[in-house]
């Protein structure tokens, strides 16, 4: 597993409270992890710190699962 | 009761009679405050009555980009913002067949859009901490409504349902949004009303008398303090009786 996808892991685990083994790659956060609508916010916010980048709005609803959200700081960074 | 140390409140329109109040019993609480506000001569005359922990912050609420600044400004300038009251607000006042649109948008651009602004700005920082007060001030005519003042109740109005909705998403982060609701308080504004004037207004008032700041920032106090944790998505009225909601 990449460098990113560790992290982005790490995060996750962290904030929603979930297992590590439940973190897949198709994991929905909200289907899958127990997220709210506000804690994708939170997520992406910390991805944002995490990382250095900024996801815009539009780009932050594509994220839904783990996976989603691994490919796009991969390519965003 | 009513410990703010440590916390850092940001009050817009502190250079008016209630704002100024505001800042003063936020700052005998405990909290720095940064004072906002287009006036740079009353904020600074204010900072210094209060010496330590005060930053003066102007910002013009009806230009777009010195709003979406304020909030960083006001992190930098305190390290973060733990409560921010939205006092601020200006009345173009008009019958409703002659209002003008420009009536209209200036009073909702102010009053209205720069809340949701601000309020958007300093929730980052506020979900993080887990902890955050938003206390914005509407007004007795947004809930009675008043002739002339369309555009002024409206964006009062707004304000209100605009906090219910911020509380329901926030509530779990520890953030409250509230308003204050203030009746006839005695201001530089009021001062120039005749006696007959404030005669005909008190009549209106079971206490008989027109508010003083000092009551509207003792609201304001508790919202933000730690005790009123619990208490979310509420308007607190305080009219001396004159619209019991």
């Amino acid at each position: 597993m990449s460098d990113i996808a560790d992290r982005v892991k790490k995060i996750v685990v962290e904030h929603l409270d979930v297992e590590e083994d439940k973190v897949t790659e198709t994991a929905s956060f909200i289907d899958d992890l127990g997220a709210d609508s506000l804690d994708t916010v939170e997520l992406v916010m910390a991805f944002e710190e995490e990382f250095g980048i900024e996801i815009p709005d539009d780009a932050a609803e594509t994220i839904q699962t783990f996976g989603d959200a691994v490919k796009f700081i991969t390519e965003a960074s | 009761m009513f410990d703010l140390t440590g916390k850092n409140a940001l009050i817009t329109g502190a250079s008016g009679g209630i704002g100024g109040e505001i800042a003063k019993a936020l700052h005998a609480a405990g909290a720095t405050v940064g004072l906002s506000g287009t006036r740079v001569e009353p904020l600074e005359a204010l900072a210094a009555e209060l010496g330590e922990r005060a930053h003066v912050l102007p910002c013009n609420l009806s230009d777009k980009e010195a709003v979406e600044a304020l909030p960083k400004q006001a992190a930098e300038a305190m390290g973060s913002v733990d409560i921010l009251v939205n006092n601020a607000g200006i009345t173009r006042d008009n019958l409703f067949m002659r209002m003008s649109d420009d009536e209209w948008d200036s009073v909702l651009n102010v009053n209205l859009t720069s809340t949701m602004k601000l309020c958007k700005g300093v929730l980052r920082g506020m979900m993080k901490a887990r902890w955050g007060r938003i206390v914005n001030i509407s007004s007795i005519v947004g809930a009675t409504g008043n002739p002339g003042q369309g555009n002024y109740a409206a964006a009062k109005a707004g304000m209100v349902g605009m906090s219910k909705s911020l509380a329901y998403e926030v509530a779990t982060r520890g953030i409250t949004v509230n308003c204050v609701a203030p009746g006839f308080i005695a201001t530089a504004m009021t001062d120039k009303l005749t006696d007959d004037q404030k005669d005909k207004i008190n009549a209106q008032i079971p206490a008989a008398r027109m508010g003083t700041p000092e009551e509207i920032a003792a609201a304001v106090l508790y919202l933000a303090s730690n005790e009123a944790g619990y208490t979310t998505g509420t308007t607190l009225h305080v009219n001396g009786g004159m619209a019991m909601l």
